[in-house]
């Protein structure tokens, strides 16, 4: 017999040592940005808080446990991720209609998923820059929200350690592991998994940025809730 | 430079994990870490750069481009502030030509701010090259820029500048009873450790850092289960604004302080403890560590510690600038040479602690609480204080009293009374455990001090009805954004815009619908936050909009809503480049027929 | 007496291409026009807002003028709806906000390629620049927002027959599009 916790009272199997993301993947979305399955849960977006046993926690990084039950998909829970959604969209510089991503962002699917409309807070503007100087791949920091994945993409999957954050509080920033700081002069590779992961557009393949046309790309007509259980699915599988 | 640091890293046995000692040893050398001591250093640790630099740019005592010959530091907390502060830095600023947050153009002499530097019964305070600085006036600012103009060497400068006084003016149980050295050590021994264990649980001490977790438990899950290896540490991080209790306890009761971490070590199998001391504390270090040596000497640390076969050494780490490192996982991340960001839990220190060995981190009061009760058995201790909360608390009192200073008073203890036992009168309220704590006001004074009513670290600062509550309010808002780690979205997004929100309604700029956002934000900020940060940094608000309504809708507009920046000094840099300044070329902050 | 609802639009830092999306809802403007009429627009040559139930702004605000149509919009619209990219995060013009306007005008009308007789334009006429373009929801009070670059016209046609038939105006998954 399997061990169960319940989802919004849907029962999910898990196996020990699962977090409650995991026993949930294939079976119920919970919103998330800086968790991916084949890397190690970072807990930082906050996107994925649910409510265990009447406590905030994050699903990505929490245990799953028998008899736990969890909220997820409520109104009051929704209504925190869009803030903290719009907090991401204000703390960057997110010019959608100008960034290759659109249409396949993930933070815009996340927001399109909560119907997030406005940004709510006042906008920061801060000064980001631009790092175009490597041949095949390039940083556009104002679009960066912290979540390491391309940190753990480079140390995890490519054997290398191209990217880190860096500063404290609302200066936090990444930064790349070259004695110039500039991506030309880093280990990074096209090929690396670590150009690849960004949720957002702010690591780029150059060159590829409209192969699909906007209008046709994934998220312009499905909602990240189906895509990401279809990939569950679709990973389970193999 | 690099003979240096080749020098320093050897020092460290070429630990990655000493990665913050050699980096204080860079800055108080060069005052910056230089990009060839990066690279340098990434060589001889096997560190990436990029490790090292966000290590440089998460503690605010290190830096990548030069600060001054003189490094000078004011503490901003609110009791500097309610000494006189501004003023004094705007001196200081105009003596020496240098703004405030800049490094002069010749290169000698830095100016800022800094969070409190525990010497709140003596500010105003501050730090310069890492000495403290106090009781800070107009007199001694005149001192200090004589001696930086006339290039005198920190060392050469007069005592009297960095006298520190430890205004120990209430003991009780644990401040009074005195305790011969190596007692409480011989006395675990001969009880043995296992009912030494039990007898610190029969007493019911909780951690003295404020959460309060019951002592014996945190031991007891240490020491379970199979491990190579435990650690001690003792949180020295005292940044909560307003507390230094922990700075006297180490200068004064030291020995007693390490006994109990020592007991704490044969109780739960660690040999290696940790003292995490703040950076501003660095003045303590020789004293502690010739502390350290002695009892090394005596048989009480080192290899088989009073004959008794375990071994336990103690080293001390100082911390460069970083209120979150206060937070046991982010100090533990801390002292393995990392930037200071909490960890996920569970699992917790007790079980993945320090390199994730089984670690015990407990406050400095806590340890030495143990010590007392090991030596002198539970009961005493036990009959003190309140159903949940036993014994003594030692708070650090300051603001607006005639004697600041440390006190020892019972748990279950009214606010009122100690209020009147230091000098305290007209008082508009207290702030009690500092800005993550709570507001009490003058109405709510027969609260008791005890984990079940008013829990508090130590802090405990008094504000008379000469004080504007908002002017606390925005410096302790201020504080949590300028402390935030920005590991997590809603607390790294959440203080700055918390900040921005109070600085519009305190500003005067804001309209009834600001407080509603306002009041959403703190919820927001407060539930979903990654670790304590985060989930106090609204209480100030919080507290304060709850006791008095009336004082921030006394500052709102009766207007819809207002923009939360200043729209004629918007154009400002148009009417100068345009050379206009008729009517046109000025913009009313709110539109003229408004309701 | 006439009992239509009445709808003010403007275009503030914008291109007017949420106007033009706005009539992408073609023959159905026919239908619109049965239940609405338009006050000061793009649409109308009316110079000032009146009274009106809705207030369509597309466009952020850069300028000393945008706060003042902005402010009339807001006095005078009982809703005031912000429309497009621009007046939600201040879009493409807000892009100039990471450059000081000293650069800006600099590089427009003094060291600019091809710019004949150097000088920054002063007239009392032309209004002022601020120092960033704002999205509108930080100058007055929004009640609804509509995302888009531009907003399709089906995004119009949704919101203001919700409005019209007295539902809660709401936008479906397919409708929301940042870009």
């Amino acid at each position: 017999m399997s061990k169960t916790l319940s989802i919004d009272g849907q029962e999910i199997p898990f196996e020990d040592g699962q977090t409650i993301m995991q026993a949930a993947a294939a079976n119920v979305y919970i919103p998330h940005l800086c968790h991916h399955p084949e890397f190690t849960p970072h807990g930082s977006c906050k996107l994925c808080t649910v409510k265990v046993n009447g406590r905030n926690c994050s699903a990505c990084t929490f245990p799953a446990a028998e008899g736990q039950e969890v909220l997820n998909n409520t109104t009051d829970i929704n209504a925190d991720r869009k803030k903290i959604t719009q907090m991401l969209f204000v703390e960057g510089n997110h010019f959608c209609p100008s960034c290759e991503k659109t249409g396949n962002c993930q933070l815009q699917a996340v927001a399109y998923h909560l119907n997030m409309l406005d940004n709510h807070f006042p906008l920061f503007y801060p000064q980001r820059e631009l790092d175009a100087s490597h041949p095949d791949v390039l940083i556009d920091h104002n679009r960066c929200i912290f979540c390491t994945l391309c940190v753990r993409a480079s140390q995890e999957q490519d054997g290398k350690d191209v990217f880190a954050l860096s500063g404290r509080g609302i200066t936090k920033h990444l930064i790349v592991n070259a004695p110039s700081g500039k991506l030309k002069d880093s280990a990074l590779v096209a090929d690396d998994r670590a150009a690849h992961i960004c949720p957002t557009g702010a690591i780029l393949i150059k060159r590829t940025g409209y192969t699909i046309p906007i209008g046709q790309r994934l998220y312009d007509h499905h909602d990240i809730s189906d895509v990401s259980l279809a990939t569950a699915e679709t990973q389970h599988d193999q | 430079m690099h003979v240096f640091i080749d020098k320093l890293v050897a020092e460290h046995q070429f630990k990655a994990t000493d990665l913050l000692a050699i980096l204080r040893a860079i800055q108080a050398r060069y005052h910056y870490i230089p990009p060839s001591a990066i690279a340098h250093l990434a060589k001889v640790l096997a560190l990436s750069a990029s490790h090292i630099i966000g290590v440089v740019e998460f503690y605010s005592f290190f830096h990548l481009h030069p600060q001054g010959d003189y490094e000078l530091l004011i503490s901003d907390s609110i009791t500097d502030a309610m000494l006189g502060k501004q003023a004094l830095m705007d001196l200081l600023s105009e003596k020496l030509s240098v703004a405030v947050g800049a490094v002069r153009a010749d290169g000698l002499v830095s100016l800022a701010n800094t969070s409190c530097t525990g010497l709140c019964d003596q500010g105003p305070a501050g730090l310069v090259n890492g000495h403290p600085l106090t009781q800070l006036t107009p007199a001694r600012i005149d001192l200090i820029t004589t001696l930086i103009h006339q290039h005198i060497p920190v060392e050469d400068w007069p005592a009297e500048l960095f006298a520190i006084t430890d205004n120990i003016k209430k003991t009780d149980l644990l401040l009074t009873q005195p305790m011969p050295l190596g007692s409480a050590l011989a006395a675990a021994c001969k009880r043995g450790f296992t009912e030494t264990l039990a007898e610190i649980e029969r007493s019911g001490l909780r951690g003295r850092g404020g959460a309060g977790f019951k002592t014996a438990m945190k031991w007891q899950f240490c020491r379970e289960g199979h491990a190579d290896n435990r650690y001690v540490i003792c949180n020295a991080d005292e940044g909560e604004p307003g507390t230094f209790k922990d700075r006297v306890l180490l200068n004064q009761y030291a020995h007693q302080v390490f006994e109990g971490m020592t007991i704490a070590a044969a109780i739960v199998g660690a040999t290696q403890g940790f003292l995490y001391l703040r950076g501003e504390y660095s003045f303590l270090y020789e004293k502690l560590a010739a502390i350290l040596h002695a009892r090394c000497e005596a048989g009480l640390l080192g290899e088989n510690i009073l004959g008794q076969g375990f071994s336990f050494t103690i080293k001390i780490c100082l911390g460069a600038g970083a209120y979150i490192c206060g937070e046991e996982s982010a100090l533990i991340e801390s002292l393995e040479g990392n930037m200071g960001i909490p960890r996920n839990r569970p699992p917790y220190p007790v079980t993945h602690g320090y390199l994730g060995k089984p670690t015990i981190v407990n406050n400095v009061e806590t340890f030495l609480a143990a010590a007392h009760i090991t030596l002198h058995g539970s009961a005493t201790f036990a009959s003190m204080g309140t159903q949940q909360s036993k014994g003594t608390k030692i708070l650090s009192i300051c603001g607006d009293c005639l004697h600041p200073g440390i006190y020892e008073f019972v748990f279950g203890t009214t606010i009122k009374d100690i209020l009147e036992t230091c000098g305290a009168t007209e008082v508009l309220g207290v702030q009690i455990g500092g800005p993550s704590g709570v507001f009490i006001s003058a109405q709510e004074v027969e609260r008791r001090l005890a984990f079940e009513d008013v829990a508090t670290g130590g802090s405990f600062i008094v504000f008379n009805q000469t004080r504007n509550i908002l002017d606390s309010v925005t410096n302790f808002t201020h504080f949590f954004a300028h402390e935030s780690c920005g590991f997590c979205t809603p607390c790294r997004v959440g203080t700055s815009l918390l900040k921005q929100q109070i600085d519009k309604i305190v500003g005067g700029h804001g309209s009834a619908g600001d407080i509603v956002a306002l009041e959403e934000l703190c919820q927001l900020v407060k539930s979903q936050s990654h670790c304590g940060l985060g989930q106090t940094a609204a209480n100030p608000i919080l507290s304060t909009l709850e006791r008095y309504p009336e004082l921030y809708q006394r500052l709102l507009k009766k207007i819809s809503y207002e923009p939360g920046f200043d729209l004629d000094a918007a154009l400002a840099t148009a009417r100068h480049l345009t050379q206009r300044d008729d009517a046109a070329a000025h913009l009313a902050q709110i539109g003229e027929d408004h309701e | 007496m006439t009992s239509k609802i009445r709808i003010a639009t403007t275009s503030l830092a914008g291109c007017f291409g949420c106007h033009m999306s706005f009539l992408d809802i073609d023959e159905r403007m026919l239908n619109l026009a049965e239940l609405v009429e338009f006050d000061r627009s793009p649409l109308t040559d009316i110079e000032h807002c009146g009274s009106c139930d809705i207030g369509l702004i597309e466009g952020g605000v850069c300028n000393s003028e945008n706060v003042h149509v902005l402010r009339e919009f807001r006095k005078n619209c009982k809703i005031l709806v912000a429309v497009g990219a621009c007046a939600i995060n201040g879009g493409l013009p807000a892009m100039r906000n990471f450059i000081p306007l000293e650069e800006c005008l600099a590089e427009s009308y003094l060291h600019g390629i091809g710019v004949e007789h150097p000088q920054i334009p002063n007239d009392i006429e032309l209004p002022l620049l601020l120092n960033k373009v704002h999205p509108i929801h930080e100058v007055v009070k929004i009640d609804y927002f509509l995302p888009g670059c531009p907003p399709s016209a089906d995004v119009f046609w949704k919101f203001l027959t919700d409005l019209l038939e007295g539902r809660e105006p709401s936008l479906p998954y397919e409708l929301v599009h940042y870009d």
